[in-house]
């Protein structure tokens, strides 16, 4: 008796339904045996997870102000995954959008609010878009491997803030402290009335929606999802390759400078290293989570942003370290990697003599 | 020459070789499994855990060899986790790599979170006698620790395995054509398991030279993107053993070249500084693409086995 596997024409729809619950339960119970590991109440220490990411209004909307970021850059790498483009530096193209919303504010920050932001917006989506250019054109023009040269841009362009709030930028009246001089009020998102939620929601829901419509129903959507499916063959069929890699890259690179963005703006009010929280790598834990689907994004998102700030309450109950979240992520993209074996493959058991 | 010249240049040359040796285990180890086939992205995770684990056994037993040891044997250990996705279960290796990346980040960081500031004697540097009086040489290359002589010996063995000894054939053959090895009689599969647990195995031996030899003590964080240094370095080095020794060295230089000019208190800021190493990278792989790096490319290098009716 022998079992067999073997390829499906599709992808079994029901099947990767359950794959993404299972795997997460998976790693959940994974992680509550690490923590028993380390002489930790696993299954209270689960609880207070739960309870602190989707336990209270305040849980949540920390969990919803947390996905922000998540999403504009997992939105992202999934358009670049999509065309089989490894841009793994979601990271260093968030650094850089910082550090242009904050070359905005620092030339404009006597303009008014309705001139400010856009600005903001301006500069951030420009320098993260031209810094995901540079990689783009390496690939496309010397063939040069785009997940190295990605991840290396991580690191200089990481640094690059560093040097900035180190030096020339640095608030010379913050006591030595790394960091530039508070925002003014302009430069601050307007909130939606009676909630901490604010303009970057808004600018979430639109951009996944211009990215939907983009793939779905537009010839240039169209060629990207088919030059994912072989390069080769997309320039047989003459679509223009390596223009829709350097697209892709820079729209990939403007999101993710659009979250560094909101994180200086929003959640620092400055610019500062901690602006760095590692949201580029967790974007590709989204991105494969939501199997490259605008839509689901949205939900892998909010999933693992819940994760990040359970982590935080976590940290605080049983001090367990921050690092910890890094373990979860890991580990659910593992199991949601083997799990699709089930989605893409058929069984097949052969009882007959061999 | 100018003897104060040499004062200056042997000691920083030194450095390169001490510096570059954790990359060169970790660009070798990777270098194997990727010619087996199996593109691993997880180096900078499952160096992480190797010195961690290497740390860890060095401080609780006071060996630093078994330290060594450890180290990589736990790296070849997590690297099964790979194997399990992308051999068995044929999952993405891109995504699966970057998975055990972060995994591995994770894991080292929060095990390792009481351990932070704890120092341990490790690998002191022993001058080899005789060949440490040459001049000039001696002090560069047989004035270091024992691991760097194990790096010696290590380069021509990885060289003799895919050279002159069967099995390095037929890791090959599994990377290059898989039908041509299935055809042969091999199992595909057993050779990349084989690949990639001997390969993570090195990776690691690099992670625990980090902690032993290189810091002496546990910080987050230890590799700082080495692992990913040594994931581009095999391709600069066209998957040769050779070329390994060059671009390790080329960057425990830079490595070492920027740590110096920062202990000089030079006006440069170390930010700047630091994004040297990362620079040259990429700069390495501009320079080994226009040389024609793809061709020396394992044919099947990324893609997985499917099984067959």
């Amino acid at each position: 008796m022998r079992l067999y596997a073997t390829r499906r024409q599709e992808p079994w729809f029901w099947g990767s339904c359950l794959v993404v619950p299972i795997a997460l339960a998976l790693s959940l119970a994974l992680c509550g045996l690490l923590l028993a590991v380390q002489g930790k109440p696993a299954l209270l220490g689960l609880a207070y997870l739960a309870e602190g990411a989707f336990g209270s209004t305040h849980a949540l909307q920390d969990t919803v102000l947390k996905a922000v970021p998540i999403y504009l850059c997992a939105l992202g790498v999934a358009v670049a995954f999509r065309m089989q483009v490894w841009n793994i530096g979601a990271e260093g193209q968030f650094a850089l959008g910082a550090v242009g919303a904050t070359f905005a504010v620092m030339h404009f920050s006597q303009s008014p609010s309705w001139v400010l932001l856009p600005m903001m917006f301006l500069c951030a989506g420009a320098a993260g878009g031209l810094y995901a250019l540079i990689p783009a054109l390496l690939k496309t023009r010397l063939r040069v491997n785009e997940i190295i040269t990605t991840l290396m841009l991580n690191y200089i362009g990481i640094n690059f803030l560093h040097w900035l709030v180190y030096g020339p930028w640095k608030d010379p009246t913050s006591f030595g402290f790394p960091m530039t001089p508070q925002f003014p009020a302009a430069a601050f998102f307007p909130r939606l009335p009676g909630t901490r939620l604010h303009l970057g929601v808004v600018v979430c829901v639109l951009a996944g929606l211009a990215v939907w419509l983009w793939l779905s129903k537009t010839r240039l959507g169209y060629e990207i999802k088919a030059s994912g499916l072989g390069p080769a063959a997309s320039r047989y069929a003459r679509m223009p390759y390596g223009f829709l890699v350097c697209l892709v890259m820079v729209v990939c690179g403007a999101l993710a400078g659009l979250a560094g963005l909101n994180e200086t703006a929003v959640s620092a009010g400055r610019l500062q290293p901690s602006v760095m929280a590692g949201y580029g790598y967790t974007a590709i834990v989204v991105a494969w989570l939501a199997r490259l689907n605008p839509l689901a994004i949205g939900l892998a998102a909010l999933l693992l942003a819940g994760l990040r700030v359970g982590v935080e309450a976590l940290q605080l109950s049983l001090q367990v370290p921050a690092a910890f979240g890094g373990i979860m992520e890991g580990l659910i993209l593992l199991t949601v990697l083997a799990g699709q074996f089930v989605t893409n493959f058929r069984f097949r058991i052969d009882r007959g003599p061999k | 020459m100018n003897p104060e010249i040499f004062a200056l240049i042997v000691p920083l040359l030194a450095a390169a070789v001490q510096s570059g040796t954790p990359v060169l285990f970790a660009t070798l180890g990777e270098m194997i499994t990727e010619r087996s086939g199996t593109l691993n992205l997880g180096v900078e995770g499952m160096m992480l855990v190797g010195a961690f684990a290497a740390f860890l056994t060095c401080l609780l037993t006071g060996s630093a060899w078994l330290g060594f040891l450890a180290g990589g044997l736990a790296a070849a250990l997590f690297s099964c986790l790979h194997g399990l996705v992308t051999i068995v279960f044929l999952g993405n290796q891109v995504v699966s790599g970057l998975a055990l990346t972060i995994l591995g980040v994770g894991l080292a960081d929060t095990l390792g979170t009481p351990y932070i500031g704890k120092k341990v004697e490790g690998f002191l540097k022993y001058p080899l006698p005789g060949l440490s009086e040459i001049p000039v040489l001696g002090p560069i290359l047989f004035s270091q620790d024992a691991l760097v002589y194990c790096s010696y010996l290590l380069v021509p063995l990885v060289w003799f395995l895919f050279a002159r000894t069967r099995l390095g054939t037929a890791l090959d053959a599994a990377g290059e054509y898989p039908p041509a090895a299935k055809a042969a009689g091999l199992s595909v599969a057993k050779l990349r398991w084989v690949g990639l647990v001997m390969g993570a195995f090195l990776v690691g031996l690099g992670g625990a030279y980090l902690s032993l030899a290189y810091t002496h003590l546990w910080t987050t964080n230890l590799t700082a993107g080495r692992g990913w240094i040594a994931v581009a370095l095999v391709i600069f080095a066209f998957w040769r053993p050779r070329g390994a020794v060059l671009g390790a060295y080329l960057f425990g230089g830079v490595m070492a070249f920027q740590l110096r000019v920062q202990a000089l208190g030079t006006n440069l800021p170390s930010s700047l500084l630091l994004m040297l190493p990362y620079g040259l990278t990429i700069l390495a792989l501009v320079v080994a693409n226009l040389r024609g790096a793809r061709s020396g490319a394992p044919g099947a290098l990324g893609v997985n086995v499917e099984p067959e009716e």
